[in-house]
């Protein structure tokens, strides 16, 4: 069994309320960090436990804390990122939902850090009912004076908010986000200024996700240096992994970073292999918008090596014949599934979530989903396969905010990897199967 | 800060931006742009038709950037070297954002009112392609009256940002703004409200293609048929400093003097824009620049009898017939 530190407690009937929590070992940090340590030692103790962001980007967590401008007498803020929209992805929900008190208390020792006297959680819109979770929980932890002013008697006041957004994509980017908890639309800014400088309101912010907030927890408890022994290199802690897809057991699990991906999938600690017997044919490793890799390729590294979940095996080899961690958003697909109808699924998503604000993304996405609409209809020719390697191309690198490379790069790796299976559809040697979306079509129209 | 574009080493004050710069030097190295405007603070960085590949981010840290930047928001560093026209890749890049910008645009030219002076007219022209690869149904919105005077024709937009920028910065309440999201997003004054304010006529001259439209002129006259002609009066709203359009002694209509890169000097309130259309409410100046590569001096370049000896001479070096002579 792998170490757990974020959701060992998660069987626990009742953690999600305070006295449960706290009766388990919860807010040890918070007292450990405001009687005993400095803001300075708590970023230091994060620093060294090499925690990487667990939101996608995977940047070093205490560099980027040290980062935060602080000139005096202007506020700083801390936002939690729990717009959790990446599809494949639905850790941060587990958490919040199961143990509330785990993110409210890595807000406030977080905060406590980087001398934030406000903080956000901002929430996407479909997980109304986990902002009431979350919205009881600090509710109780205001009741017990875990928040608000003098927390434990010290000199530290610390207020937390939950704000609910409307569910869009694109809010999950940290300077939308920011522009839609001020009240604006959500479209991203122009970088710099990166919101370190002036983020929320023009002040110096911090915007983390929820694991990453969470993950505060066990590091300040146990110490940054013994944080740093559990993973392999740069790759340290433990992650949690969304998994869904062809596999028996689908779930939020969490693993210890460097077990091997061949592991995690056939084991019956995790996955427990894939359903009805089935080969696997394709992993997305870390969520929609990271480069799917054909099962040779996930298992082993193009060196020969066992690919290990972590930052640097998953990346190996670059887009050529390697992905990225990502949210740990882990899709398997089996043999029978066909990459061209679920390269459109994705596609699709990415154009409906386009903000419009630049030209390559707002135009080019639904430009390749209209070129893959043709494949799925039969009507493809095999110059269509070159066009969209050209729009992908035109797209990735191009636009004000990563949407545009999440939109384009599924469809790099899939005509990559995949490319025959592109070339029969357009050939009319094979059709793809979208009887599914009629029926779910006329579900919708009933 | 000495930055270096395109093999050229220029000294510009610090919190210039790479755009700027590359103007200082000249037209030859200059981005185009389509949603950057001098005048309009925050705008630019949307449309990426001006971006451009650091090769040295600065002299302390000289790693190269990663993508290209939007050269409009980006400022320049001690020691910066970029690469515009040199850059195949860049060149490749904007190509390719040209034909994003082209795809749902409508390319009714013939009868459009702003053909003649369109930014991505131009632009299509410098820089695009030929031809589209584009073969799916372009987007269309209806026509929307905003006002007495402004059309918006939301087919032709760019999304560009700026007459909302306009309306942020130039008037004191903005009742106008972008809808929905996506390739669906829109300008719109949310349920047609009426833009009324003393500046909103500005939002044409902003505009860089014809989706906001002068009612007062529509389909009076193909802009190069029109003379343009710089005029002044003493307006307690606006510097009073316009650009009349005119077709012999008429003004067909007003606008606001443009810089050589089409972006608007001085902007002017809706009095002088929509109601003085009579040259005796101007104190005309004389004739204004107008670029010769524009199709708008075809008829009257400035030094039309000197331009018309020179060809004639040149024709004459090169063994030409005298078409004004007869056999």
């Amino acid at each position: 069994m792998g170490r757990k530190l974020l959701i060992h407690n998660d069987h626990i009937p009742n953690i999600h309320t305070l006295a449960v929590y706290r009766a388990n070992g919860g807010y040890a940090s918070v007292e450990k960090a405001l009687k005993t340590m400095q803001p300075d030692q708590v970023t230091d103790e994060v620093k060294k436990s090499g925690l990487r962001g667990r939101g996608g980007a995977g940047f070093p967590t205490g560099m980027k804390w040290s980062f935060l401008a602080k000139p005096e007498g202007v506020p700083r803020y801390l936002v939690c990122n729990a717009d959790e929209s990446e599809p494949g992805t639905f850790k941060d929900r587990y958490l919040m939902e199961k143990i509330p008190h785990a993110l409210i208390e890595g807000m406030i020792t977080s905060s406590f850090a980087l001398g934030a006297k406000t903080s956000y959680i901002y929430i996407r819109g479909e997980y109304f009912y986990v902002a009431r979770i979350v919205e009881a929980a600090i509710a109780e932890a205001y009741a017990a004076g875990w928040l608000g002013k003098n927390i434990l008697g010290t000199d530290f006041s610390h207020d937390c908010y939950v704000q609910v957004g409307g569910g869009a994509y694109i809010c999950g980017e940290e300077t939308a986000l920011l522009e839609s908890l001020e009240g604006k639309r959500g479209n991203p800014r122009i970088k710099p200024p990166f919101p370190a400088v002036a983020g929320l309101w023009g002040c110096p912010t911090v915007v983390n996700n929820v694991e990453t907030i969470a993950a505060v927890v066990p590091i300040v408890n146990m110490g940054g240096e013994e944080y740093a022994k559990i993973g392999v290199g740069k790759s340290t802690g433990t992650k949690l992994i969304s998994a869904s897809g062809h596999i028996n057991k689908p779930g939020v699990y969490e693993i210890e970073l460097g077990i091997t991906v061949e592991d995690f999938i056939y084991s019956d600690e995790y996955c427990g292999g894939i359903r009805n017997g089935k080969k696997l044919k394709a992993i997305v490793a870390g969520g929609s918008s990271v480069p799917i890799l054909p099962a040779a390729l996930a298992i082993t590294t193009a060196k020969g090596e066992p690919r290990l979940m972590t930052y640097e095996s998953l990346s190996d080899g670059g887009f050529l014949t390697g992905t990225m961690l990502g949210s740990g958003g882990f899709i398997a697909m089996d043999e029978d599934t066909s990459i061209v109808k679920n390269l459109f699924t994705f596609s699709r998503f990415y154009h409906h979530e386009s903000c419009g604000q630049c030209s390559p993304c707002r135009e080019g996405t639904g430009w390749m989903e209209k070129i893959l609409q043709k494949f799925l209809n039969g009507t493809a020719n095999e110059s269509d396969v070159d066009l969209l390697w050209d729009i992908q191309s035109k797209i990735e690198g191009k636009t004000i905010c990563p949407l545009g490379e999440a939109a384009a790069w599924p469809v790099a790796a899939a005509i990559r990897h995949f490319k025959h299976e592109f070339i029969e559809i357009a050939q009319k040697k094979k059709f793809v199967d979208i009887s599914h979306y009629d029926r779910l079509n006329k579900l919708v129209k009933a | 800060m000495k930055v270096t574009i395109d093999g050229i080493e220029i000294d510009v004050p610090k919190g210039t931006t790479i755009l700027q710069a590359a103007r200082m030097i000249g037209p030859d190295v200059a981005p185009p742009t389509m949603c950057y405007h001098s005048k309009l603070k925050t705008s630019g960085g949307y449309c990426r038709t001006c971006i451009v590949k650091v090769t040295q981010g600065s002299a302390a840290n000289p790693t190269p950037m990663p993508k290209p930047v939007a050269s409009c928001r980006t400022e320049v560093m001690e020691g910066m070297v970029v690469e515009n026209t040199i850059n195949a890749d860049v060149l490749e890049a904007r190509k390719g954002v040209v034909e994003f910008l082209l795809m749902n645009h409508p390319l009714d030219c013939p009868v459009c009112d702003q053909a003649g002076e369109c930014d991505l007219q131009n632009l299509g022209y410098s820089h695009g392609a030929a031809t589209t690869r584009y073969e799916f149904p372009r987007r269309e919105f209806e026509r929307i009256d905003i006002g007495k005077y402004v059309q918006l024709h939301m087919t032709r937009c760019i999304m560009c940002f700026r007459c909302v920028k306009v309306a942020e910065q130039l008037t004191d309440n903005r009742v106008h703004g972008v809808m929905h999201r996506g390739d669906a997003a829109e300008i719109s004054t949310y349920i047609e409200n009426v833009i009324e304010n003393e500046m909103s006529g500005n939002v044409i001259d902003v505009c860089p293609v014809g989706a906001l439209t002068d009612k007062t002129f529509r389909f009076k006259s193909r802009v190069w048929f029109t003379k343009p002609v710089d005029a002044n009066c003493d307006c307690k709203k606006c510097a009073g400093k316009v650009r009349l359009w005119m077709k012999g002694d008429e003004v067909l209509r007003v606008t606001a003097r443009k810089d050589q890169w089409g972006e608007a000097v001085d902007f002017i309130c809706n009095e002088c824009r929509f109601e003085k259309k009579k040259t005796s409410d101007w104190k005309i100046e004389g004739p204004s620049h107008i670029a010769r590569t524009s199709v708008i001096s075809q008829n009257h370049y400035e030094h039309l009898n000197e331009l018309k000896l020179q060809v004639m001479k040149q024709q004459k070096a090169l063994g030409f017939m005298d078409i004004n002579k007869r056999p």
